[in-house]
This record gives structure tokens, C-alpha cells and sequence, in this order.
């Protein structure tokens, strides 16, 4: 074997090879997630021809997903959006005419100007798909350039993607927590960082090798378990990593609170908990013991339909191990009971003493103290505006701070009635909201051919461009920016390797916008000036390079990372021992919460509509419905054009039975079938999964099929095989975070002919909809309004 | 001449398509077709109880064995990227006596 190619570059960010420019950089979304792993671009004559996973970038250790490894034909895809574009036939016609970027900002700022005269800036809102480009130039553009307090995620319902976990864990206990596999080390799995393999992961309402969520990539837990780990897992479905746990509790969709607070009840009862730890760094624990002294093993066994034998087995394994880590996922989110969930499973680290400590959850914060994000520049506002920001009827998240974004079902509220004030400019990035993330799918429809100016600045032409913009503007993917981010580690990089057409980065973008309505804002002149800024003013002063030039070469950088802050003064302001909680301490009985007028404590509320709180509906809807299991060809509504690798492994929207449900809907592998309750219905492909619960569902989120008619009725064929039909807005918990995307009511039935006359397409964009008769006390269907 | 062979450690093996699609790019293969196929068994409930639920990445006849990359002083392609680290790539005996160091191992030898 000739000479190690990779250890003969090690050190270079960019080199020769051949005809091909090799460069050492990292990705992320757009297309794919926003991990940032470490790739490496090749390059010829100024196209991207193939990437590889960068072996020397700790992150992801030179592996790479199938997503990042098929990025040429995403990047190179004739499909793609190249130029600004105005409409020119009516919405949903997709009738277009190329103009230049200078007449599509003249028509930007001739529109926010007018909307200013005429309304005022809060009329203007910006959202982007949850995490997209992580996550600070569109929300800059909505507060810095539109002068706007309503930026959020595209109808992203109760905010329920890692933002109600977020705020639980920012109240219960001052920062962030996340599961520690030695990832804010340099030097990862090695030891002499002080980090030591977690004893036992329990992975908790997410399939960690599949979704890689918030910043996590699932294959360091596999790294763990290599060197020893042994699994919980908590999941509907028997997933990879289920298969592979000592427990796998099977809960029933939506009840997680019940579950975890059982496993405090067994831990606390079986006195299993770090009596040291609760009794230095916590406060409420009684009151916490007190309010889960009642839910035994035997009870949350009823109710999340999980042995309570395993329950017993699951809470004394992983409380009697040291360390242990829980890494959880966005299916606690999705409940209306969010804020509740997170802090019953929180309080379950925090009971155990895995708090900060190597190999349990540990305290992290944004690298060299960039904290950009949702809230960057909202300081820019004034405290006048900043209290019109949407979703002021909810204090925690607005008077409180724990959200640092707009309320999405608010903001489709006020779109809807006018209330408290109309809505005229939706400017949506890197979002397909009635793809994918948009609870109710058919009454955003409705909502957003209401609003005057759309702007959609995307990848591809998408249902949502088609049906609503009157701009398109083409976003460049991230071969194609120079960029920078936090978020917590690594410091890292994007390096521009090509440029597709006309696209421009949405830093570009936002920074040309910027300049027309608010240059003071904009004292830079491109992505570069914009990064420089940023190090210079949004950043501590250890970060070891000071402009992207610099920046790009290290590629990545690591902070300081030390363990037991609370011990030693690192958390709070005045430099004290504790947490940056009200008491400095973890707050098992939350006083944060308690200020705000909420439960203290962490309590199981029952889905809204389950067997058990709605017999009457389970009668006609009997299944128990969850949504949006990852696959890992996918992210979110991308990477579904035609010929690509991921459609050609994932051809077809999938929703999955048990084998015995199956055959007594008479429905065998490969079948059509529709899925319906009573907001609305969609067609999805049955996989049969024998690990599920055979009163359970599951069926994938996100379906569009580009390589069909784009014009409505069709519109990509969104809504189709779409199962927000089937899911709510505007049903959140009493915190405002949280959304029942993951526990509905259904009911399953053959595809036929005469049964599938009218597609859900032509029914929502041609009849209304689905759900005409609108409750006036909370917008919502009424249940049982569509049929009888 | 030393024989190749590659070793699946497919108690780890997360069913990631990662090396399928690797290995797709690296050989320029049109739709349909695999220098590695990912295989699936399960997942099937245990008369004991657990389950059975295993993915196993089976080289096909257009595996090259990565020889350019390997010319180059690359690895092979999809032991690279696999983002559980579940595969090697090496001499036949080398990896033979790694296979034999824990269970849940296959070993696979393409060419000769």
C-alpha cells in the first residue's frame, strides 16, 4: 500500500489532487441536517464531484451518512431553483418569470416599505425550517432588516422541536444538558480528557443512529456501546438500537411523562437516588418525591402499555449505574404535555447525580460564547415592538424569555383573523411547511392564500413556492457558502467550494436585503464581513482565529471544556458554587415555572385524543396514530426528487402495522391504504412491523413526489400522502410548547377506486379542505366536523 | 499476492445504507445496482424472548475491493464512512483473526 493519503494532508484544509481541489471543510443544512460534520468537498473546474467524511474532524471521525455522501447529486441537480423569479399566473398555477436579484429586491423593499407605512413592521413575519443553516441569519433578517419581532419555525406547532425540552432544561437547571459520548473533546473516546463511557444510554423518543437530532450524531452511541455501554431504549417500535438494550419499553405514543415518573418513583422509593447530590445541588426534592409517590410501576404500566416488571428493571438499572446518560429526542416534544415530559425525564438525571459529570449528562453552552440563534438581534428592537412579538398570551415563552422566537400557531392565528394585528409578508427560507413540520397541513393552505407577499427562497421549487410565492428567490447550498457557527462545540466552518447559477448564501442574501431597509444594521459587505463581525463582536475572545480567512483553515475549533461547573463557580454571574437557577440549585420543584403560573412539578397528562380520554372517538378512529419516525435517506421533506439515491432506496411514503393489524384490516406489505380521523386523510404504503403494539401506527411525515404536476391541484402531490391532514394546530400545552404530532387517533383503510376519486389535493385545494366548520373558541376542527 | 477481505462487525451494523451509498459514488454505479448490498434479517421475536434484528452489508461481484482507492493510500470506500465503525478492511488473515476475536463477525473475501 503506497503512503496514507489522508495522514499525508493531515494539517491542510485544502490541496490538489490530480484535476480535483480537495477541500477540508464541513456541511450543513441545506441539503441535510445540521450536524456539521466534517467532509471533504471534491472539486473540478469548479463543480462538486464527490464528497468523503474527513477523517481527522472529531465530529464524525471521516464516517459520513448516505446524505452527505450523495450531496453531488443534490448540489448538481437540473432541478434545482438558479434565479429569482416573480409569479406571473395566479398562486398555484406555477407560471414564472426570471428576473434579476436587483428587481426582486426592488420588489422586496418597494413591499416591506409600503407594509411599513401602512401597518408597521410586526405585520412582517420570517420563519425557517426547525435548525436550518443552525440558525442565525434569517431570524437577523427579520429583527435587523424588517424590523419584525415575529420570527418561527414554518407552523412548527407548540414550537415542539427541541424548544419546549430546551426551556425545561434552561428553568429546571440553568443550561443545557446533553448525554456525554466525548464530544466536546478534541481527542473524543480517549480518556485522559477525564471523560469515562457511560455505563448504561437510555435513548429516549428518538432513533438516534437514524435522526442524528439536536446536534447529536447517533453513531456515538454505537461508539459507546463498542466500548461498553449497555442500552435502554423507549420507543413504540422495536428500533436498532431496541433490538440491541437490555429494556426496551415499548411506551403507548404520548405517554412518556407516566413512564418517567414511575421510573422517579422506583428510584426514589428504592432509595437507588445519590443522596449526596440531591441533598448539595438540589431543591424540592420531597416535593418531587411526593408527587411521584403515587404513580407505581403498576399504574404507569396501564397507562403507557409497558410491563411494569420492565419499568422496575429499566429505573434500577439505570439508576445503580455510573455513570449513566439519557440522550432523548424530539417525540417528548410532541405532546401537549412537553414542558411536564422534559422535566420528569430531566429530574431523572438529576436524582441520580448525572449532572456534569464524565459519561452522564453534562452542562453544555455555545463554544467561545456565540450565542447567535433564533434571538440574534432581536436586541435591535424596541421594547415596544419586542411586546408585540406573537404569542404573548403564553408568559413562559415570551415575558419569561424561554422562547427566542415567535409562536407559530400565534402567528397562524393572527394570519387567520387579523388578530391582534394582520399579516401581511411571510418570508419563508429553507421551509415546505405544508411538506412537512406544518401541523394541519390543509389550514396553513387556507391561511398563507390569504397573506398579500409571500417570499419563498429555497432549494428546489417547492408545494409551498408553488402554492403561495409571489417571489422566488434560489438559496445555495452549503458547498456554495462561506459560513460560520456555534452551536455548543465545535467552532466550525463552511468553506465555498462552487457556485449553481445565481443562488445566493442566505447570509448574502440577508445582508442584501439588509442593506436596503436598515444598512446601520449592515456594516459588512458580504458572508466574509458578516463572519468577521461576528468573531469580532458575538464571540469571546479565546476563539483562536479572528476572521474566516484565518477560521477556514483550522476548520474547527474546541473550547475548554471542564466537568462538575457547579462545584466550582463556572455557571452562575457572581462566580459562585450552583447552578444559574433562582435558588442555585436544580430545581426538581421549578420555581421558574412556578412564578409563571404553572405546575412546579412534573405531572402525565393524557393525549387530548387517546382510547382513554376519548372513547367516543376511538370508536370510529381506534388506532393509536404517531408521526414522523426519521428514515435515514431523508431530512425532513428533502431528498425526494426523482432518480436520486435516497428515492431510489425509499420510493415510497411508508406507514407501518403490526402483522396481526394488518391482516385484521385485511392489508398485507406493499398495500395502499388511507389513514383517517377526523381533521382529514392521507395514502401512505403499509410495512408490516411486527414490534409494534397492534393498536399503534406509524407513518412517515414530510412526502412530496417532485417528479409530478407541480400546479395545483396536485401541487407536487403534497397533500396526498401528507399526515398533517391529520394532525392539529393551535393545541398546545398550557406552557404554549407542545403539539400532539405524535399521539392521534386513526383509523386505517384500503386504497380503492372509488374510495380514492378525490385526492386529498384537489379536496384541499379545490373544496375547502377538510374542515370547514371551525370552532370559533380555539380555531380548531371540531371533532367529527368532516365526516358525520 | 496477499488476499483482501472484509470484516462486518454486524452486531453494530445500524442498517445505515452509508456504505451502500459510498460505494455507489465511488464506482459510479447507476440506480439498481450495488457494489455493496445491504441485507436485512428481522426484526423477529425470540421463542425465548428479545429479538432478532440484524443488517448485514454483503460485497456483490462489482466489488472491486476499492483498488484505486487503495492505490491512492485510501481505505476502502465503505469501511471509511461507516458511521458505527463496523467494518475493516485488510489481509485475509489479519482479518480472520480479527473475526475470531468476538462474536456477531462475518468475513467476506470477494476476489481472490
Amino acid at each position: 500500500m503506497s503512503q496514507d493519503y489522508y495522514e499525508s494532508h493531515r494539517g491542510e484544509w485544502q490541496w490538489q489532487d490530480g484535476d480535483y481541489t480537495v477541500t477540508r471543510t464541513t456541511a450543513w443544512s441545506g441539503p441535510g441536517c445540521h450536524d456539521g460534520c466534517g467532509v471533504l468537498y471534491y472539486t473540478k473546474n469548479g463543480k462538486l464531484e464527490k464528497v468523503e467524511g474527513d477523517p481527522d474532524n472529531p465530529f464524525n471521525q471521516g464516517t459520513l451518512c448516505m446524505r452527505c455522501l450523495e450531496m453531488p447529486e443534490f448540489v448538481n441537480n437540473p432541478a434545482r431553483l438558479g434565479h429569482p423569479m416573480k409569479r406571473v399566473g395566479e398562486r398555484g398555477e406555477n407560471k414564472w418569470e426570471r428576473i434579476t436579484w436587483e428587481e426582486a429586491l426592488d420588489i422586496v423593499e418597494e413591499k416591506v416599505r409600503a407594509i411599513w407605512a401602512d401597518y408597521g413592521p410586526e405585520s412582517i413575519v420570517c420563519h425557517i425550517g426547525t435548525g436550518r443553516n443552525n440558525c442565525d441569519q434569517i431570524p437577523y433578517l427579520c429583527y435587523a432588516a424588517f424590523g419584525s419581532p415575529n420570527f418561527s419555525m414554518g407552523y412548527l406547532a407548540g414550537d415542539s422541536c427541541f424548544c419546549p425540552r430546551s426551556a425545561s432544561m434552561a428553568s429546571q437547571n440553568g443550561d443545557f444538558m446533553i448525554a456525554d459520548c466525548s464530544q466536546q473533546f478534541e481527542k473524543r473516546y480517549d480518556e485522559s480528557t477525564g471523560w469515562r463511557c457511560p455505563e448504561v444510554i437510555v435513548n429516549w423518543g428518538c432513533n438516534a443512529v437514524v435522526s442524528n437530532s439536536d446536534n447529536f450524531y447517533g453513531g456515538w452511541i454505537v461508539d459507546c456501546m463498542q466500548r461498553g455501554s449497555k442500552m435502554i431504549t423507549v420507543d413504540p417500535s422495536l428500533t436498532w438500537l431496541a433490538a440491541r438494550s437490555e429494556y426496551w419499553l415499548r411506551v403507548r405514543p404520548g405517554t412518556d411523562a407516566a413512564l418517567a415518573m414511575a421510573m422517579l418513583n422506583v428510584i426514589i422509593s428504592e432509595d437507588l437516588y445519590d443522596h449526596d447530590f440531591v441533598e448539595c445541588w438540589c431543591y424540592g426534592f420531597d416535593e418531587l418525591a411526593e408527587r411521584v409517590s403515587d404513580w407505581t410501576p403498576e399504574r404507569a404500566a396501564e397507562v403507557c402499555w409497558v410491563d411494569a416488571e420492565d419499568i422496575v428493571g429499566a429505573a434500577r438499572m439505570y439508576a445503580e449505574a455510573s455513570p449513566a446518560a439519557i440522550q432523548w429526542g424530539l417525540k417528548l416534544d410532541q405532546t401537549t404535555n412537553a414542558t411536564a415530559t422534559a422535566c420528569a425525564v430531566n429530574s431523572l438525571w438529576v436524582v441520580t447525580g448525572n449532572v456534569d459529570n464524565p459519561g452522564g449528562n453534562i452542562i453544555i453552552r455555545n463554544a467561545f460564547d456565540q450565542n447567535l440563534s433564533y434571538g440574534y438581534g432581536y436586541h435591535l428592537l424596541s421594547p415596544e415592538v419586542q411586546a408585540k412579538r406573537l404569542g404573548a398570551e403564553f408568559p413562559l415563552m415570551s415575558r419569561a424569555g424561554y422562547s427566542s422566537s415567535a409562536h407559530a400557531d400565534s402567528v397562524l392565528q393572527a394570519i387567520e383573523t387579523g388578530e391582534p394585528y394582520p399579516i401581511r409578508m411571510v418570508w419563508m427560507t429553507s421551509t415546505n411547511p405544508i411538506a412537512n413540520m406544518g401541523a394541519d397541513a390543509p389550514r396553513i393552505y387556507r391561511a398563507l392564500k390569504g397573506v398579500d407577499f409571500v417570499v419563498v427562497n429555497d432549494l428546489f421549487m417547492t408545494p409551498t413556492a408553488v402554492a403561495f410565492a409571489d417571489l422566488v428567490l434560489p438559496a445555495a447550498m452549503s458547498p456554495e457558502r462561506n459560513s460560520q457557527r456555534c452551536w455548543w462545540v465545535p467552532n466550525r466552518t463552511l468553506t465555498k467550494v462552487t457556485q449553481y447559477e445565481e443562488c445566493v448564501s442566505d447570509d448574502d442574501l440577508v445582508t442584501m436585503v439588509g442593506k436596503r431597509l436598515h444598512p446601520e444594521n449592515f456594516p459588512w459587505d458580504d458572508n466574509i464581513g458578516w463572519i468577521n463581525h461576528i468573531f469580532e463582536y458575538e464571540t469571546n475572545d479565546k476563539l483562536p482565529y479572528k476572521s474566516f480567512e484565518e477560521a477556514q483553515k483550522a476548520v474547527w475549533s474546541y473550547p475548554e471544556f471542564q466537568y462538575l461547573k457547579h462545584e466550582k463557580g463556572l455557571l452562575r454571574p457572581d462566580g459562585q458554587p450552583g447552578f444559574n437557577t433562582p435558588s442555585g440549585r436544580i430545581e426538581l420543584y421549578n420555581t421558574n415555572l412556578m412564578l409563571w403560573g404553572y405546575d412546579p412539578l412534573p405531572d402525565f397528562k393524557e393525549p387530548s385524543c387517546s382510547p382513554v380520554s376519548n372513547p367516543e372517538l376511538a370508536e370510529k378512529y381506534p388506532l393509536v396514530l404517531t408521526t414522523g419516525a426519521r428514515s435515514f435517506e431523508f431530512f425532513h421533506s428533502e431528498h425526494r426528487q426523482a432518480g436520486t439515491v435516497s428515492r431510489e432506496l425509499h420510493p415510497d411514503p411508508l406507514f407501518e402495522m403490526s402483522a396481526k393489524s394488518a391482516a385484521e384490516h385485511g392489508l398485507s406489505e406493499g398495500d395502499w391504504a388511507w389513514i383517517e380521523n377526523q381533521r382529514g386523510r392521507c395514502r401512505q404504503k403499509l410495512h408490516v412491523n411486527p414490534s409494534l403494539d397492534d393498536r399503534v401506527v406509524r407513518a412517515e411525515h414530510g412526502w412530496w413526489f417532485p417528479e409530478t404536476e407541480g400546479a395545483e391541484p396536485n401541487l407536487f402531490g403534497v397533500f396526498d400522502s401528507n399526515i398533517n391532514n391529520l394532525t392539529p394546530q393551535c393545541e398546545n400545552g398550557d406552557t404554549g410548547f407542545g403539539a400532539p404530532y405524535a399521539n392521534q387517533l386513526c383509523r386505517v383503510y384500503r386504497c380503492t377506486e372509488e374510495n380514492s376519486e378525490v385526492l386529498p389535493g384537489e379536496q384541499v385545494t379545490k373544496h375547502g379542505g377538510y374542515s370547514k366548520v371551525i370552532d370559533e373558541s380555539n380555531g380548531d376542527v371540531k371533532v367529527g366536523a368532516i365526516y358525520g | 499476492m496477499t488476499v483482501n477481505a472484509l470484516l462486518i462487525d454486524y452486531e453494530f451494523c445500524t442498517g445505515c445504507h452509508a456504505c451502500e451509498v459510498a460505494c455507489k459514488k465511488h464506482l459510479g454505479l447507476p440506480q439498481g445496482q450495488f457494489g455493496i448490498k445491504l441485507l436485512q434479517d428481522g426484526p423477529r421475536e425470540l421463542p425465548g424472548g428479545g429479538w432478532e434484528y440484524n443488517y448485514l452489508p454483503m460485497p456483490t461481484s462489482l466489488c472491486d475491493m476499492c483498488a484505486s482507492r487503495l492505490d491512492e493510500g485510501k481505505d476502502a470506500a465503505c469501511v471509511h464512512h461507516c458511521p458505527a465503525h463496523a467494518m475493516r478492511f485488510g489481509p485475509a488473515d489479519e482479518i480472520a483473526a480479527a473475526a475470531a476475536e468476538k462474536g456477531r463477525r462475518a468475513m467476506f473475501v470477494p476476489t481472490v
